[in-house]
């Protein structure tokens, strides 16, 4: 009976599960955005790390090399505490630039792969038409490798999900805040907890599984 | 038409094309016949800059291209490529693989462009694939459609890398038919062949290559009926 009244007082009373909704809203809306914001950032440093220019190359280089070799959480608190210090702007789109960054140098390499994965012979055709090197790569590279990396970009986004819990150094907003907000109410913390991780299993179990239909089709697609 | 002097090209140490000299006239068809690595692949892919020489000079309708001021992509616009391995854009259909590049290289005008892909549909005999994709096509139909490909560009000169290499033998016939039709429509091509008798047929002059260098030249008839050099008696004994 202990658990219905710890459940009751975690969900029900005050409507407290508008909370936990607001979170898992929050939650989405930063990961779907940062995984936006990281695409444009990857595209840009792949482009950058396959570029002949060796100033683009070094740049995006150093760029990748010093996200993936610090924690997110810090990268975090550097761009809220730091540099967003004196701006004032929503928490949530903080969340969505420091994820964006972050995830833009994961995206990077993915999106490296996919232009790599496109055959030779695709650019030669383009470039043997008098096409420029731009021109090639937008109209004929991109559209292929965007098919190719489209299940790895699913993939980065469940991952942000579950990386943007870390916003809660910063900020109540998101779905963990949802759960403190109540801890801090009925000093009961296992309830909200365990509930809040049963949501991020659920959400990210039923995103995985359209994304798995998603490529399956596209599969299918490209039999013919 | 095509001036080449010098030719030479390196591949770290190993080196393919040990200087060649050869000039193409308007109008010529030029088969290039010999063993593989021979380099005469890596001899066209040179002709438009797929492959940048180590040492040489290309000229192009009196336009040196192997000068770094040169506008490539201009000469590219004058020079249809046509692969061994096709290289359509699978992600197109078979109309905009065409229109694409008359578009975004020399901006024509969307409705221009497609008429223009359906005359040349219609002339490589595949005027009901027009909203195909690729995939959905013969090896044979995807290679006439890279040359419909290539000429909507209205190029003044074709270079052939191979292109019946990659086919099934039943196609290779409607391949040759559409090149032979081009032939006599009187473009200038440079071939990379081992169809021996599409050279023979076809060609106003053969290359022999072996070793980096152009062993022997001639009329098809000279080459393949009373060849001088000993490499090219040999290889033709065992082709032909």
């Amino acid at each position: 009976m202990e658990l219905i009244e710890k459940l009751n007082a975690t969900f029900i009373v005050d409507g407290r599960w508008q909370w936990f909704l607001s979170g898992l809203g929050y939650t989405l809306l930063i990961s779907f955005f940062a995984v936006l914001l990281g695409l444009a950032i990857g595209v840009v440093m792949a482009l950058g790390r396959l570029s002949k220019s060796k100033i683009l190359r070094t740049v995006s280089g150093i760029y990748i090399d010093i996200i993936r070799g610090t924690p997110t959480m810090v990268q975090l608190l550097i761009i809220y505490y730091i540099i967003f210090a004196q701006v004032p702007i929503a928490k949530w789109i903080v969340g969505v630039i420091a994820f964006g960054i972050n995830s833009g140098a994961y995206i990077a390499e993915i999106v490296r792969g996919g232009i790599l994965s496109v055959n030779i012979g695709q650019t030669e055709a383009g470039r043997s038409l008098g096409m420029t090197h731009a021109q090639t790569m937008r109209s004929i590279i991109l559209p292929q490798a965007a098919k190719n990396i489209l299940p790895a970009l699913g993939n980065e986004f469940v991952v942000l999900i579950k990386e943007t819990a870390v916003i809660g150094m910063v900020s109540n907003i998101d779905l963990v805040g949802a759960a403190r907000k109540v801890q801090s109410l009925t000093y009961d913390f296992a309830v909200p907890l365990i509930s809040v991780g049963v949501i991020y299993y659920v959400v990210i179990k039923i995103i995985s599984i359209m994304l798995a239909k998603l490529e399956e089709r596209m599969r299918k697609s490209d039999k013919r | 038409m095509i001036e080449v002097k010098g030719l030479k090209k390196h591949f770290g140490d190993l080196e393919v094309l040990k200087g060649i000299d050869e000039h193409i006239k308007k109008g010529e068809k030029v088969a290039i016949i010999g063993p593989s690595g021979s380099g005469k692949s890596t001899f066209l892919r040179c002709l438009n800059l797929l492959e940048v020489p180590t040492d040489g000079d290309i000229f192009i309708e009196g336009v040196c291209i192997t000068d770094k001021e040169t506008d490539v992509n201009k000469i590219r616009e004058k020079m249809g490529m046509v692969f061994q391995q096709f290289n359509l854009f699978p992600h197109l259909n078979i109309i905009e693989n065409i229109t694409l590049a008359p578009i975004k290289v020399k901006k024509m005008p969307k409705p221009e462009a497609e008429k223009l892909a359906r005359e040349l549909l219609e002339r490589v005999g595949l005027a009901d694939k027009e909203t195909a994709y690729p995939a959905q096509l013969s090896g044979g139909q995807q290679q006439r459609i890279a040359i419909a490909r290539a000429l909507a560009m209205k190029p003044d000169i074709m270079l052939f890398d191979e292109p019946t290499s990659a086919l099934d033998p039943e196609m290779v016939g409607e391949v040759l038919a559409v090149m032979k039709d081009l032939a006599d429509a009187g473009m200038t091509m440079v071939v990379v062949t081992h169809e021996m008798g599409f050279a023979r047929e076809v060609a106003s002059r053969v290359l022999f290559m072996d070793e980096g260098i152009v062993q022997e030249e001639g009329l098809p008839s000279e080459i393949f009926t009373n060849p001088k050099n000993e490499r090219t008696k040999s290889f033709l004994s065992k082709v032909l």
